[in-house]
């Protein structure tokens, strides 16, 4: 196949080869980088919990009228054991808090007491000894907590708990060289010692802030009693969720009127708890994926367009070649030939122009670079885009008869 | 003629059903996903109070000091203040008005039993609240300075938990069972929901629900309310509400209202100083950390437009470059392709205006087109926002005049521009060469 005539040919339609490049380029910058939104927001919303999420209830629960503190643990006694009592239910704790919730409490652990900077940031859990079962966590080192060592503080109270228990993450943050079991640290001042290692526990937050510590979290053995209320994981037999989260809200009422769960959120299934917390994710994927598709539709149909418009103007000139020899297939791989050229122009100024926007996007928004693989994924696609959206016209071109070469108009 | 020139594009269109199509379609999916993504910018993104926004300011006195502080945050004070340092500005009252708030929540039992009781959530603010920021009220009034000495058990309810609570009917006067205490109506707002929420975005997103109510802050101090929103210490306070309040655990957020630059300049001034003070009393031993940022600084400090709103506009708009880019080529493809009739006009006298005038006519009409079909797509873009929004922020985007007539405009805007360089290419044909050639 000669380069030579084709370039020449393409100098005579300047306009309309600038325009697919440029097409062809821009297409490929904003696919390039909206690919990578979207395995982005795919990575965040994946992400594990360490939780076993299938059979698990929150249920927010808001005290009437703010009891005292000491009041509040009684009434939540007496609700857990009522809910407990529910078929179906395996294991039930209250709590602050829990991983994707959006809202907690952080702390930072420290070697010494009085430290100027924290050794790391962690997220406080408030738990008790039904906590690794009720969320199905993993203990890989030490031990749960003790039935006799769960304290209970006012949320004004100052933390500061004689044993924790850390995920994995945390401990090695903490000790990478060795085990952290039996370690002591320092939490507000007080000195803690770590019981028990979990394999993996996601902090409450999702946000970027908490992204660089997003399974440094710790259980205390506390149960928070705050009279504004709080929060009751249930855990359920498999495939139970939805029964026991029927019967969630009217248990809790038949034991104490002067509460207030929300009919609309206050008892969630956690899978309703996820789609929530990653509701920006999802539709961030969504909205890129849709933008991926109808552009490339577009920019193929363009291709189409114009390519029909060459071959409609070349029909003489394909007759000639025609007539002078040419095959079908030399005619087809012209045309084929003809838009690779254009294509790789466009993919180059393309790929230029993908990293230099994605470049723009990391100093304006908090956003990773753009993988080169995600370049070069592109540049395939639109080549392959390119090929099978002239593939229409070229083929029409290639059977334009010799004939054609004496015909006037 | 321009109705000739139309009827000829109409004409024109329809030989090629497809390429026209096509052409439609590129505008009409460009202009469409432009305008839905800048619906919900323009809802997330615009001045709350646009009239005052330069008057109304937040002070941020840094409590934590340089050891509070991640590295990330560029030096910058905490974006809240502690009840010490909130009481002093208080007292001190350097700006005509000024309010400190935090949110709360409460709960309400309704007289009949047979209705669960329910969670609503609210403000603790001062006085100068209602008027800074131009609360209307649809009964009554908000409380006076008064009250706020008193420390009075008052409270100024939204609309729409008068409606809740009492059919809608005047409240004023009447009391209300709130957490089991009984408080005084003295006013009920009407709707009032600015957006973003700017007076409160550090405990919230600066969408959402509107609260319910509000009550005076030294009563909710009293009454031991704790914050309903964020708080953040850099040292654990030794235990009990007292301590929280001696602490300097961040939780508050102050306005004041400074009508003009010398009003900012002496409230400066004040802070610097308060700042000072605090540091020869031994407080703060750092240096003194002030920023004093008006409604649309502060709300940019903040981030209040999402990050995910500001990308998918700009996507959109390079969307739409694209669609007209394509419909550069299209146009050209369908300009060229009547050369020959483009020759023989000229050939017959149509001078290079009359031809301009033919197919920017023609192209209109694919902007038009591109524009309902652009309309009808961004209307079921607004609707199924929700889909790829956060609630909160899609229920914001909504479909006006305005935004149908961007979209027209855009859309035949953005199309004629488009056909400036295909109609000057057609305009360029010379008569004699098509006539010949063939």
């Amino acid at each position: 196949m000669q380069i030579q005539p084709i370039l020449a040919a393409l100098k005579r339609h300047k306009a309309g080869t600038i325009l697919i490049a440029l097409q062809i380029a821009l297409t490929l910058a904003i696919v390039c980088n909206a690919l990578f939104i979207i395995k982005q927001r795919v990575t965040h919303l994946s992400r594990a919990t360490g939780i076993d999420e299938q059979n698990i209830i929150s249920v927010r629960n808001q005290w009437v009228g703010k009891p005292p503190s000491q009041q509040v643990s009684g009434l939540t006694a007496t609700d857990l054991t009522a809910l407990r009592q529910i078929p179906g239910v395996v294991d039930v704790y209250s709590t602050n808090s829990y991983p994707l919730r959006q809202g907690g409490w952080s702390e930072g652990l420290d070697y010494k007491p009085n430290q100027d900077h924290s050794t790391a940031h962690t997220a406080i859990y408030f738990s008790d000894e039904h906590t690794l079962g009720t969320l199905g966590l993993k203990l890989v080192e030490g031990r749960n907590f003790r039935a006799d060592e769960i304290g209970r503080m006012d949320i004004r109270d100052k933390l500061g708990p004689p044993t924790i228990i850390v995920t994995r993450e945390l401990a090695h943050k903490l000790y990478p060289d060795g085990s952290a079991l039996g370690k002591v640290l320092y939490l507000n001042e007080n000195p803690t010692t770590i019981v028990g290692v979990v394999d993996r526990l996601e902090v409450p937050w999702v946000d970027n802030w908490a992204s660089q510590w997003a399974e440094q979290s710790t259980l205390v053995p506390v149960r928070l009693a705050m009279s504004i209320g709080g929060f009751y994981l249930i855990r359920t037999q498999p495939g139970q969720v939805d029964s026991v989260a029927k019967q969630v809200s009217k248990t809790l009422y038949g034991v104490n009127r002067m509460r207030v769960i929300d009919p609309k959120d206050g008892v969630q299934s956690f899978s309703q708890v996820r789609a929530k917390a990653y509701a920006r994710d999802r539709g961030m994927a969504i909205l890129m994926g849709v933008v991926c598709v109808v552009l490339l539709a577009i920019t193929a149909a363009g291709i189409v367009g114009l390519t029909s418009f060459w071959v409609g103007q070349r029909r003489k000139q394909i007759g000639v070649r025609r007539a002078l020899g040419a095959t079908h297939h030399d005619i087809l791989s012209y045309f084929l030939t003809e838009n690779l050229l254009i294509s790789l122009g466009g993919v180059i100024i393309g790929a230029l122009l993908a990293i230099g926007m994605n470049m723009w996007m990391v100093s304006q928004f908090e956003m990773a670079r753009l993988s080169p693989t995600y370049v070069l994924a592109g540049v395939v696609v639109l080549l392959l885009l390119g090929q099978a959206a002239v593939l229409a016209p070229a083929l029409r071109a290639s059977r334009v008869p010799p004939v054609e070469a004496t015909r006037s108009v | 003629m321009l109705a000739y020139y139309l009827r000829l594009g109409l004409r024109s269109l329809r030989r090629n059903p497809v390429l026209t199509g096509l052409m439609i379609m590129a505008i009409g999916f460009g202009v469409a996903a432009s305008m839905t993504t800048f619906a919900v910018f323009r809802a997330v993104s615009g001045n709350p109070i646009p009239w005052k926004s330069g008057q109304l300011f937040v002070p941020q006195i840094d409590g934590f000091g340089p050891s509070g502080r991640d590295p990330g945050d560029n030096g910058e004070p905490p974006d809240a203040l502690n009840y010490q340092d909130t009481l002093a500005l208080m007292r001190a009252h350097p700006a005509s008005r000024q309010t400190a708030l935090y949110p709360v929540a409460i709960s309400v039992v309704p007289a009949d039993a047979s209705k669960q009781p329910f969670s609503i959530s609210g403000y603790a603010v001062t006085t100068d609240f209602f008027g800074m920021f131009e609360m209307p009220f649809q009964y009554g009034n908000g409380w006076g300075t008064n009250e706020d000495d008193r420390r009075a058990s008052t409270v100024v309810i939204s609309s729409k938990l008068n409606q809740k609570v009492f059919n809608g009917a005047n409240s004023v006067g009447r009391n209300i069972v709130l957490d089991n205490r009984d408080y005084r109506i003295v006013g009920v707002a009407k709707s009032w929901d600015p957006h973003p929420r700017y007076y409160d975005v550090v405990n919230t997103s600066g969408f959402g629900d509107a609260p319910d109510f509000f009550m005076p802050f030294s009563r909710a101090i009293d009454l031991q309310m704790d914050t309903d929103g964020n708080n953040n210490c850099n040292k654990s306070p030794e235990g009990g509400w007292d301590a929280w309040l001696q602490s300097t655990c961040v939780w508050l957020t102050v306005w004041a209202e400074l009508p003009d630059a010398a009003a900012v300049q002496r409230y400066r001034s004040y802070l610097d100083g308060y700042a000072a003070d605090q540091k020869r009393a031994g407080r703060y031993n750092w240096a003194p950390n002030n920023r004093l940022r008006n409604v649309m600084e502060w709300l940019d400090h903040e981030h209040v437009v999402p990050q995910e709103t500001k990308v998918s506009l700009l996507v959109a708009l390079g969307f739409l470059a694209v669609c007209l880019v394509n419909t550069i080529g299209l146009l050209l493809a369908k300009f060229m392709r009547r050369s020959q009739e483009i020759g023989v006009r000229r050939a017959l006298g149509a001078s290079r205006r009359e031809i301009y005038t033919q197919f920017l006519a023609e192209a209109s009409m694919v902007g038009v087109a591109g524009g309902v079909l652009g309309l009808l797509l961004t209307a079921g873009g607004v609707y199924s926002i929700g889909l790829v929004f956060e609630p909160e922020v899609a229920a914001l985007a909504h479909v006006d005049f305005g935004l149908i007539g961007l979209t027209l405009l855009v859309a035949i805007g953005a199309t004629v521009i488009a056909a400036f360089y295909p109609t000057w290419r057609a305009a360029q044909v010379q008569p004699a060469w098509q006539l010949k050639s063939n």
